[in-house]
């Protein structure tokens, strides 16, 4: 429904429908953007879980140096979709579909998204899509790597790997639905009262996502039907015996993919953009410069995929062009680490589970990004291009930062989602352990790489078995953390403190209306009447009144003011 | 007074992690040992990094782990914090700052890159065969015409991907050529001018070695952490790989490329020898094997998985046979090793 008309109804109506769903609602081809953001969330979170099995089978494996506990085509098969799965079924559906879904029509003041009935067709292409990978598994499995370079992948397991090319054409399609939809959404729905100034982060961020998704997801959903052509239909596009070139498909498949990596990272950026000010208690710290970064990000990012092709088939201007291209992106990702720091500074920061996982994301990704760097120069990536040193890398990237990221939204906006809050004891026991579980995963992963051990293999040389066993043990705790989790979010759910309608004392719209919100969002739509992130600005007005009454000086009990001079 | 003591903290602060990220940067001891030419200058310029991002990562997470203390929300303090929502000098100094270190960092790689060879791969093709089949093709062109297609597919087989000759050896021959191939699960290397096949990789040191890349089955990719070198080896397009090994040895060879189930076994060994004992090596095998036979026997860590590999000799003799047509005639190496 237009927001026009819908502000054109009287709001004295009583409204048709009941003002929560039920339960059996979330199974169904519901509309409503919130019970489409939770069903993101929690099919996300499932695929997360069989995803994360997978890895705990393939870290048991590599315990030993010999391939003893699993046959290697099946580890094969295991690697080649725990990535596929964590990253199509896990992080993007639950970063944009999810918090985006649920956050966006809320934070923009809108009763729901732009398509409502595109929305839901784009959640419902998801639970094919994991059938098909889960499914794969009868026709053993696609085993050529969540990349399937050719011609690996059009000679191993066929059907499988044509089951696998289909699930990700559906979650590409499905990106492309709801990219066309958030676009639309902020860009026409959000309230008049708001000013381009006053939005949200978060849909800074959201809107950039969709931009990329939109501009590079048609290229990967080209390559891969070349693809399943080559395997299925005698076609020669990638067979490099009649005529094809396989590193026009590493071309293809790199120029979704590596913007795919900012597409799980930005609605991340997001979060933090919306978490840290509100549980620091303060103005986010260069909102302009967060915002644009978002968008610089989303430019530059279509011009750095060759660096996964510095070893392979590319000719030297080309690795040129790209080093420069690659380490430029550091600087927009810099600039907002550093924001998110200078919001902590001179904060009042509730030390709960959504700022924990924040500033563990912060930590976490500030190692990543800095071992990103060292990748976009041609001469350290060609020693350690697809070793553990990258398995390292994009963990904690990706695991560091995107599952960080989405545990901070998960406390974060849990009260507003379900009317209830999460346990803090069972939240930061949960962080704790996956602190301590991320990083002796994969801390040693640098060092394993960067002394020989190539990555994707069932069987390595016994030098590296001590170093495994630790990754291994990290790997277990990881697996371990989930529960307290799982038992929190269970638990709270149905029993859980009832958290009233703004627990955190947030300034963004989606704290306005009640917890869980009504179907429609809002009785009356709200009115803005001051920015997301206007912390203590009671406080600012105070003391510029008295600066213009008086000349500027301090006062015994502001001085905590002074520190200011310090930034 | 109160500022001083803040200086003098933040300077204090500053010198140590200057002088931690220095002696991380030096003493980080995450490489393998060097053993080529190109493996110093990798070591160097990553080891530049590891200082930079040391320092950075001191830095942002002191800061994070100073503020997240001292900013504490104290119980009962329900207030805001500070309204402090920019600082322009300060934005554009934390954009300018990485923006500069990304440029120095991206040129000097670039020089790296140079000087490893990394902008001249297909250097010795351009002059010599290459040079040889396109005077060829533009002689049987007809006069005037406009087409490009016979320069086209003259250059066809020219390698213009790898890593190339380095800038000490720009132009001249390689010392050693041998020709490269990747199969499931296992590398084969062939001298082409010594008639000599065989399952390891055998190089003098001090030596510029070429190493053409091919692969034929799936994509492999050719490692030697020990030399800080890999390029894959794809099927359909030449690679090259060109180095010099510095120090005598015994380095494992590793397929860094999914290749299959059994990619993890995909490994064997590079022998880099004095010049004396690679001569006499060669002629060992040369005597021993005569010009058309195989000293091919297969890695032990890949014969334990030999049944699932598919390598038989029906097979070897299908890739020396391909390797052999592949292989021009023209193709004349200085021999001087002695």
């Amino acid at each position: 429904m237009a927001q026009a008309q819908l502000l054109d109804k009287p709001f004295q109506e009583p409204p048709e429908h009941p003002k929560a769903w039920k339960w059996y609602d979330y199974f169904t081809f519901n509309v409503d953007h919130k019970v489409i953001g939770i069903q993101y969330l929690v099919t996300a979170f499932i695929f997360y879980l069989i995803g994360g099995l997978m890895a705990v089978a393939m870290r048991t494996e590599l315990a030993t140096a010999e391939s003893d506990f699993i046959d290697p085509n099946l580890y094969n098969a295991f690697l080649t979709n725990h990535g596929t799965i964590m990253i199509f079924l896990w992080i993007v559906p639950a970063a944009i579909g999810g918090f985006g879904n649920y956050l966006v029509p809320l934070m923009v003041g809108a009763r729901d998204m732009a398509f409502p009935r595109l929305n839901a067709l784009a959640f419902w292409l998801n639970p094919p899509a994991g059938a098909l990978l889960l499914g794969s598994f009868f026709f053993g499995g696609a085993q050529a790597g969540w990349t399937s370079y050719p011609p690996l992948s059009t000679i191993t397991a066929n059907t499988a790997q044509s089951m696998w090319i289909l699930a990700i054409v559906f979650v590409g399609t499905s990106s492309i639905m709801g990219s066309v939809n958030f676009i639309v959404t902020i860009w026409k729905m959000k309230i008049p009262s708001m000013r381009w100034d006053q939005l949200p982060l978060f849909c800074w961020a959201t809107l950039a996502t969709s931009l990329l998704a939109l501009v590079s997801t048609p290229v990967l959903a080209a390559g891969l039907i070349l693809l399943l052509f080559d395997i299925n239909f005698g076609t020669s596009f990638f067979k490099p015996d009649a005529g094809g070139n396989v590193v026009i498909y590493q071309h293809l498949f790199w120029f979704y993919s590596h913007p795919a990596v900012y597409l799980m990272i930005l609605p991340i950026f997001g979060i933090m953009s919306e978490v840290i000010p509100v549980q620091a208690r303060k103005p986010i710290f260069g909102y302009w410069a967060i915002a644009y970064s978002s968008l610089a990000i989303c430019l530059v990012g279509l011009f750095v995929w060759v660096h996964h092709m510095f070893t392979s088939g590319t000719p030297p201007w080309m690795r040129m062009f790209f080093t420069i291209s690659t380490l430029i992106v550091a600087v927009p990702t810099g600039v907002k680490i550093f924001s998110w720091v200078a919001t902590l500074w001179g904060g009042k920061i509730r030390l709960n589970s959504a700022m924990l996982f924040s500033v563990g994301l912060l930590s976490m990704f500030v190692i990543g990004g800095l071992s990103g760097v060292t990748l976009g120069t041609p001469p350290v990536d060609i020693h350690v291009h697809d070793t553990y040193y990258v398995v390292a890398h994009f963990h904690y990237v990706l695991f560091g930062g995107s599952v960080f990221g989405l545990y901070a939204g998960i406390y974060h906006w849990f009260p507003k989602m379900t009317g209830r809050m999460l346990n803090e004891p069972l939240g930061i026991t949960h962080f704790v352990l996956t602190l301590i579980g991320t990083n002796l995963t994969f801390l040693p992963m640098h060092e394993l790489g960067l002394k020989g051990m190539p990555r994707r293999v069932a069987m390595y040389d016994p030098q590296f078995e001590a170093v495994n066993v630790i990754c291994t043990i990290g790997a277990f705790v990881l697996a371990f953390s989930i529960i307290p989790f799982l038992i929190n979010v269970i638990w709270s759910w149905n029993k859980g403190k009832k958290a009233g309608d703004n627990p955190w004392g947030g300034l963004s719209l989606e704290w306005t209306t009640s917890s869980p919100p009504l179907i429609e969002n809002w009785e009356v739509l709200p009115i803005v009447t001051k920015g997301p992130y206007d912390f203590g600005m009671e406080q600012r007005a105070v003391m510029e009144r008295k600066e213009d009454e008086e000349e500027y000086e301090y006062d015994d009990d502001e001085d905590e003011y002074e520190d200011e001079d310090d930034l | 007074m109160e500022q001083i003591p803040a200086s003098i903290w933040t300077l204090t602060a500053g010198v140590v992690v200057t002088l931690i990220s220095f002696w991380v940067g030096q003493n980080h001891g995450l490489f393998p040992e060097q053993a080529s030419e190109q493996a110093p200058l990798v070591d160097n310029l990553f080891d530049i990094m590891m200082t930079i991002a040391t320092a950075l990562f001191l830095v942002v997470q002191g800061a994070i782990i100073y503020f997240v203390v001292r900013y504490r929300r104290r119980k009962g303090d329900e207030g805001d914090g500070i309204p402090v929502d920019g600082n322009l000098p300060l934005e554009a100094f934390w954009t300018a700052i990485p923006a500069a270190i990304v440029i120095f960092l991206g040129i000097y790689s670039v020089d790296i890159f140079l000087r490893m060879g990394g902008l001249n791969p297909g250097d010795h093709t351009s002059h010599t065969m290459g040079h040889k089949q396109g005077v060829a093709v533009v002689a049987q062109a007809p006069q005037g015409t406009t087409s490009d297609v016979p320069m086209l597919l003259a250059a066809k087989g020219d390698i213009d991907v790898g890593i190339g000759a380095s800038p000490d050896v720009l132009g001249q021959q390689p010392d050693v050529a041998v020709k490269v191939t990747g199969m499931q699960y296992a590398w084969i290397f062939n001298y082409p001018n010594y008639g000599i096949t065989a399952g390891e990789l055998h190089i003098p040191v001090g030596k510029d070695v070429q190493l053409d890349l091919n692969a034929s089955d799936v994509i492999h990719s050719f490692w030697v952490p020990q030399f800080r070198l890999k390029q894959d080896a794809i099927p359909g397009i030449t690679t090259e790989l060109r180095f010099k090994a510095t120090k005598p040895g015994t380095y494992p060879v590793v397929c860094a490329e999914l290749c299959g189930g059994y990619h993890g076994a995909m490994r064997t060994r590079v022998i880099a020898h004095t010049p004396e004992e690679f001569d006499e090596w060669l002629s060992q095998n040369q005597v021993a094997s005569g010009p058309e036979s195989t000293d091919f026997t297969p890695p032990s860590l890949v014969a334990a998985h030999l049944d699932a590999t598919g390598i038989n000799p029906q097979l070897l003799a299908q890739v020396q046979n391909e390797q052999a047509e592949a292989m021009p005639n023209d193709r004349h190496h200085h021999h001087s090793m002695h």
